[in-house]
């Protein structure tokens, strides 16, 4: 009865109100959107346009030439690149680089070599689990000082913040070209400057971990009278070993590419022939390592993976959440 | 509470052993595994033969280095010219080549030089020579200075050797104001160096070196540990911790001044404001006397800024742009391009299994072409520049953001897509209403996390030559003098990232909330 008595007159001033302002509301929100929207635009333009300006080759000249890099990188023959990879003697060997593939031989013993690209591949991995390993060590130490839940004071943890924050930010580049200059060229630097970056990365995700933690184990410790050390060995390393690990395979990697990268820029490894190969053009010889990395990062990637499930599950992949 | 008596436990810990004794792997796994980490190092040690290049390495240039970060030198040289000295900076000098500075002060008479003299030409190339080459270890022998001096400046007469070359241009002796005395203060020690005699106060010690070209250096008393000299007569050096060191030789002092901060940060010393104080600056800027007819003071000063020699501020600054804008074109690009493309790819969303998978397999190869791959790549296609590092960029991530893109889709709740078909919507409509809401946040919180990892590896890529900061870094490393110029560019990325962090996490932060909440 009511009901129909309201339907039939205009709505209240209450119910009106209500609506204007639900309205002005909604036209504020769409008004940002739109508002957020075209800055974004306007930005990319601007960015755009500002990148094809400041780069050596213009997008539009550079187009019709996109291509020209597959089409060079054809070799003589589809066995070539597989006569590169293994450093088996070539029938257009003229003495050149270019065709020389057994000049790269790694004798292992009488008779048997290890061809150069996996030799250098292995190298490449050896700098990435090494740095990484370093990286879980320091790591793991700082990140018990560096949770709110576990610091033995204050100043430490900031302290220790502070230090990850540095090092995950500070361009990896210029601690391996520091210590390139210190120690000449080498895979060295680059395992110290990969390792810095993922004590810094490891560090800050360990030390949420930690602050995630059930803390009841520790309570039960503590009431028991254990020390700092006792309490975090068995309240919370248990607990959080497996997320640790799960970390260490991602960042693990992380690391492969990373060393790749740090590799063509003088850190040794399979990165500084690619970009050598590449430059010089030496097209048998490059699609040989690209199509090795692509192998290679994809088993790690697959590997990595499947036991990042195994240890913690699904919950491995919710990533950025 | 009933209790367990010793023979009851004994009892079940034979009967069930297997419940109370863990297996071994649960047992000593941590062990095992740090002991398989312990082992793994080891054989990486041998495989890099870590000890040997560590050994090798030579630590004092990397405390050198280090000092270079946050301090300069002046390297002024001292030439023993028969009765008078003849004081040299060099041409590129953080003082300038004729700098006016407390710390040196040359008095001067009016004398007639007895040695021969070189036209000022050949100088310069003798102090350019030294610095270039500065303290040679053989630098007491008058032979192998003399032939490093030709070597940089082949033409040029050196002062042991002017008087047997018949093309010599020797000046007339005639009286002339020149040098006879230099006063050099470095760090808590003083040096007074007059012709054939250099006289060294530092604290309560006092020591006399007596110079000249037979006899070399010699000291009138025994040497205190910071100052070095091999054998009587041959190069004493004075080092002086971080003020600096001075090299004593026989036909000259060479003086290392190393001063706190960053040499010329604003202006170089080719610029007219160099050298002038804030207030001076400022005073010409607003309202001065044109120093450049065509253009104004502040125009000028600008100028100055950007083109400085030493520190390239506009160069650094446009590549440090240059970074910024190809990790932000580079992962919006990607993050739009992974959007459609990851709805094809998750099974809920498109139920096709073949165009499922072959989308997946597309993400898969994207990520795992190493981005230096890619940067190498677009390097060629594009030359190089910010063009290809974005590209590179953008590669990689749509692999990477689309893989994401669609485990969250995978991952999404279905009740509330039921709902919209529920109530009749078209296909379009369930997927705008049901699906999205739930991963926009998601989605946007990943793209803003890739952002901000990708503002750190730019760096890094523009090194091969993808444009941005990282190759001005490298040039900059390569030559190893510059090391000032790095930690510059360092301060900048740093910040830079910083910033960016801030941002992007307080968008997530905002973005992640009412949905936790709910």
């Amino acid at each position: 009865m009511s009901m129909t008595h309201v339907a039939e007159n205009r709505p209240s001033a209450a119910a009106e109100a209500m609506e204007r302002h639900w309205r002005s509301l909604t036209a504020s929100r769409r008004l940002y959107s739109l508002g957020g929207l075209a800055g974004l635009v306007a930005a990319l333009a601007a960015s755009l346009w500002f990148a094809n300006e400041t780069s050596a080759g213009k997008f539009f000249d550079r187009l019709p030439y996109f291509f020209d890099f597959f089409i060079d990188l054809a070799p003589r023959d589809w066995v070539e690149p597989f006569r590169a990879l293994f450093d088996l003697a070539s029938p257009y060997d003229d003495g050149s680089l270019k065709y020389d593939y057994p000049e790269g031989r790694v004798d292992l013993i009488a008779g048997f070599y290890m061809p150069e690209y996996f030799y250098k591949m292995l190298e490449t991995i050896n700098i990435a689990i090494l740095a990484t390993l370093i990286g879980l060590t320091f790591g793991f130490l700082g990140s018990f000082l560096a949770a709110r839940n576990t610091a033995p004071g204050a100043w430490l943890l900031f302290f220790v913040r502070r230090v990850f924050d540095t090092l995950r930010a500070f361009p990896e580049i210029v601690i391996a070209g520091f210590f390139v200059a210190v120690l000449s060229l080498g895979p060295i630097p680059a395992i110290i400057a990969i390792a810095a970056h993922t004590v810094g990365a490891l560090g800050k995700m360990f030390f949420e971990v930690v602050e995630n933690a059930d803390m009841k184990a520790e309570e039960g410790l503590r009431a028991a009278g254990a020390n700092w050390m006792e309490r975090m060995r068995f309240g919370f390393v248990p607990a959080v070993l497996p997320n640790f690990m799960s970390y260490f395979l991602l960042r693990l990697e992380i690391n492969v590419r990373a060393s790749t990268i740090i590799g063509a820029v003088g850190g040794g490894g399979i990165g500084e022939l690619l970009r050598l190969s590449i430059s010089q053009g030496h097209e048998a010889k490059t699609i040989a390592i690209i199509a090795l990395l692509l192998v290679t990062i994809t088993a790690v990637d697959q590997f990595s993976a499947w036991l990042r499930r195994r240890l913690v599950g699904d919950q491995a992949f919710e990533f950025g959440r | 509470m009933p209790a367990l008596s010793a023979s009851d436990r004994i009892r079940i810990a034979e009967k069930h052993g297997d419940l109370l004794r863990a297996p071994i792997l649960k047992r000593f796994g941590v062990v095992i595994g740090a002991a398989a980490c312990v082992l793994y190092t080891l054989y990486c040690w041998w495989f890099f033969s870590i000890g040997s290049v560590l050994q090798r390495a030579d630590w004092s240039i990397a405390g050198a280095y280090l000092a270079d970060w946050v301090s300069y030198e002046s390297r002024p040289d001292i030439r023993f010219r028969g009765n008078h000295l003849d004081v040299k900076f060099p041409r590129f000098d953080p003082f300038g080549e004729f700098p006016e500075v407390d710390w040196l002060t040359a008095e001067k008479s009016l004398i007639t030089p007895d040695a021969l003299e070189e036209k000022s030409g050949g100088g310069a190339a003798s102090s350019a020579g030294s610095f270039m080459a500065p303290g040679a270890p053989s630098g007491s022998s008058a032979g192998a200075r003399s032939s490093a001096d030709s070597f940089m400046a082949p033409s040029a007469p050196s002062s042991s050797n002017a008087g047997a070359m018949a093309g010599a241009e020797i000046v007339e002796s005639t009286p002339r104001e020149l040098v006879t005395k230099v006063n050099a203060a470095i760090g808590d020690a003083s040096f007074v160096i007059v012709p054939g005699r250099v006289e060294l106060v530092r604290g309560a010690t006092r020591i006399v070196f007596s110079v000249d070209e037979t006899n070399g250096v010699i000291t009138d008393r025994p040497l205190p540990d910071w100052i070095e000299q091999k054998a009587p007569g041959a190069i004493a050096r004075v080092y002086l911790g971080i003020p600096g060191r001075v090299e004593i030789d026989d036909d000259e002092v060479s003086v290392r001044h190393r001063f706190l901060g960053w040499e010329n940060f604003i202006f170089d010393t080719d610029s007219p404001f160099w050298g002038k104080s804030v207030g001076e600056v400022a005073g010409l800027v607003f309202g001065g006397e044109r120093l450049d007819p065509k253009r104004s003071n502040l125009a000028l000063a600008w100028s100055n800024i950007l083109n400085n020699a030493e520190w390239q501020h506009g160069d650094v600054w446009l590549k440090l742009l240059q970074t910024i804008v190809m990790a932000f074109v580079g992962t919006l690009l990607a993050s739009l391009v992974a959007f459609p493309l990851s709805l094809l790819a998750a099974r809920n969303i498109t139920s096709n299994r073949p165009l499922n998978w072959l989308m997946k397999r597309f993400f898969d190869f994207q990520r795992s072409v190493d981005m230096l791959i890619w940067a190498l790549f677009f390097t060629r296609a594009f030359g190089p520049g910010p063009l290809a590092g974005m590209s590179a960029i953008f590669f990689t991530d749509t692999g990477t953001l689309g893989k994401l893109f669609s485990e969250s889709l995978e991952n999404i709740d279905d009740k509330q897509r039921e709902g919209v078909r529920a109530v009749g919507a078209s296909p379009a409509l369930v997927q705008r209403f049901g699906v999205t809401p739930q991963v926009l946040p998601v989605f946007l919180s990943q793209t803003l996390y890739f952002w901000e990892s990708n503002t750190r590896s730019a760096t890094i890529i523009g090194a091969v030559g993808a444009g941005g900061i990282g190759l001005k870094l490298w040039e900059a490393m390569r030559t190893n003098q510059d090391w000032e110029n790095v930690f510059y560019m360092v301060i900048l990325i740093l910040i830079v990232v910083f910033v960016f962090d801030a941002i992007s996490n307080s968008l997530r932060q905002r973005l992640i909330r009412p949905q936790g909440s709910a």
